[in-house]
């Protein structure tokens, strides 16, 4: 890649925070460094793969609506987590994850078990316990 | 507590830390240099391993290589440590900041605050450096970033004792002994042979120019086989795997082409110069194949003349890797 071909697109997910670094060559073909601030094929993969993290979010907020499901599987979803890395950080099994994810289970769990969820999503209880706020969202 | 330490800017995390670390220590390695005699060049289609039930494709080798081939062909030592405990692993970082030693450690990008939101997925083995302490606060080189940052003491162990796969449990690492006299020269054809022989000659045809020809023929099936929707995912993925920080798979032909580049010119080998050219020009098709891919992508169609012409390139692609390799193979087994 030429230094002049270095992609600069405006359009970019990096906020301002980053200008990644780019080997490029120059005229003789010797490599030299080139930031760029973005590239639209890189943001266009990017932006489909939050695309799948917040249908999943949208989907989890529905079921909680409904009362199918616990704030539990919300937070799951918002953190991009999966039931048995949920599992490890709160020092349990990945399929008792996923019975706390049903309202039933949820509601009869112990404060103690409740301050580990909460721990793991770096949040309060009473945040994870708040399903009205889930249900606005 | 601040060590006095040079940051410099690098396009993949693990080069740049060792290249970062080894500054401090008086040894002056490029990146290009670290990934180069490291190997880090690869290529492996993995489908029976997913992620979020999308096959792993990778441009490089596993994490972790690079240092570790890098550090046996320089003859450096290295000090490697893991933790169970937060607090141990924590206090240990201090010691060592106090003895003036800038500390290498692995950390999941979920908690590092100070990049954008839209990087910040689970990916739990990026490398940063810490150097100092000030406030509270851990300063922060991640070789990523054209700055050095802060992070603070919370976040840290967050990131330092993830969950998932793989875990980075703490993990620690520092040169303890750099070598007075090495011999740059059989490094460099050491990790060029090693490269080559790995993307030509490992007889399996999910790994190096093999790998990317298999995937080319997959990818050309999957809109039939896992249909319209999955089969963008899937691609998208690709090129994440491909443009994304670390793991930029384009950005490691160039980086590699750069090596040689260098290479050519400290061992007056025209040669190598030549094929670092069209290295270079394998990496900007497969930046074409990115490009491509990635307006399937936004557009969201995916009939199957764009799935079989995407496999096209990639396949073209492979066969100009599998040239290239196979003579940079041939040049290397002389030396």
């Amino acid at each position: 890649m030429n230094k002049e071909h270095v992609p600069q697109d405006q359009e970019n997910l990096n906020e301002g925070k980053l200008a990644k670094l780019y080997y490029a060559t120059d005229e003789k073909g010797h490599y030299v460094k080139v930031n760029s601030i973005g590239w639209e094929p890189e943001t266009v993969a990017m932006q489909q793969a939050w695309e799948v993290v917040n249908d999943d979010v949208k989907d989890a907020v529905e079921l909680v609506r409904r009362g199918k499901a616990s704030p539990l599987l919300y937070f799951i979803k918002k953190n991009i987590m999966t039931n048995a890395m949920v599992a490890s950080y709160g020092g349990t099994a990945g399929f008792i994850v996923r019975l706390h994810c049903i309202p039933y289970f949820f509601n009869r769990l112990s404060r103690k078990r409740l301050e580990r969820y909460a721990y793991t999503f770096r949040i309060k209880v009473e945040e994870l316990t708040d399903i009205e706020t889930i249900k606005k969202s | 507590m601040k060590v006095n330490f040079a940051h410099k800017q690098s396009a993949h995390c693990e080069s740049g830390v060792v290249s970062n670390l080894l500054r401090f220590h008086g040894m002056d390695f490029d990146e290009p240099m670290v990934f180069g005699i490291g190997s880090g060049l690869f290529f492996s289609y993995l489908p029976f391993i997913r992620v979020n039930g999308i096959p792993v494709t990778a441009y490089r080798i596993w994490p972790g290589q690079v240092f570790k081939r890098f550090s046996d062909r320089i003859g450096i030592k290295i000090e490697r440590k893991k933790f169970s405990s937060p607090t141990k692993a924590m206090s240990e970082l201090d010691k060592m900041l106090d003895q003036g030693q800038p500390v290498g450690m692995l950390t999941s990008v979920f908690y590092l605050n100070y990049l954008p939101a839209a990087y910040r997925f689970h990916f739990n083995a990026h490398n940063i450096i810490v150097f100092g302490k000030e406030n509270g606060n851990y300063l922060v080189s991640d070789p990523v970033m054209e700055y050095t940052t802060e992070i603070s003491y919370d976040d840290l162990v967050r990131a330092r004792f993830a969950k998932g796969m793989p875990e980075p449990s703490g993990r620690m690492y520092y040169p303890v002994k750099v070598p007075g006299e090495y011999d740059v020269e059989s490094a460099i054809w050491q990790g060029i042979r090693q490269t080559s022989d790995h993307m030509t000659r490992i007889p399996m045809p999910l790994v190096g120019a093999k790998g990317m020809k298999y995937l080319a023929g997959r990818l050309r099936q999957w809109p039939e086989r896992i249909g319209n929707r999955q089969a963008i995912l899937w691609l998208g993925n690709v090129i994440r795997m491909q443009e994304e920080i670390g793991t930029g798979g384009a950005g490691f032909r160039f980086i590699h082409a750069a090596f040689l580049d260098h290479c050519s010119a400290k061992l007056k080998n025209d040669k190598l110069f030549s094929i670092s050219q069209q290295l270079t020009k394998s990496g900007d098709q497969l930046r074409d194949f990115a490009y491509y891919a990635g307006r399937v992508c936004k557009n969201r169609k995916s009939d199957t003349k764009t799935f079989a012409e995407l496999g096209d390139m990639l396949e073209a692609c492979a066969q100009r890797e599998q040239a290239i390799f196979s003579e940079l193979y041939e040049v290397s087994r002389s030396k």
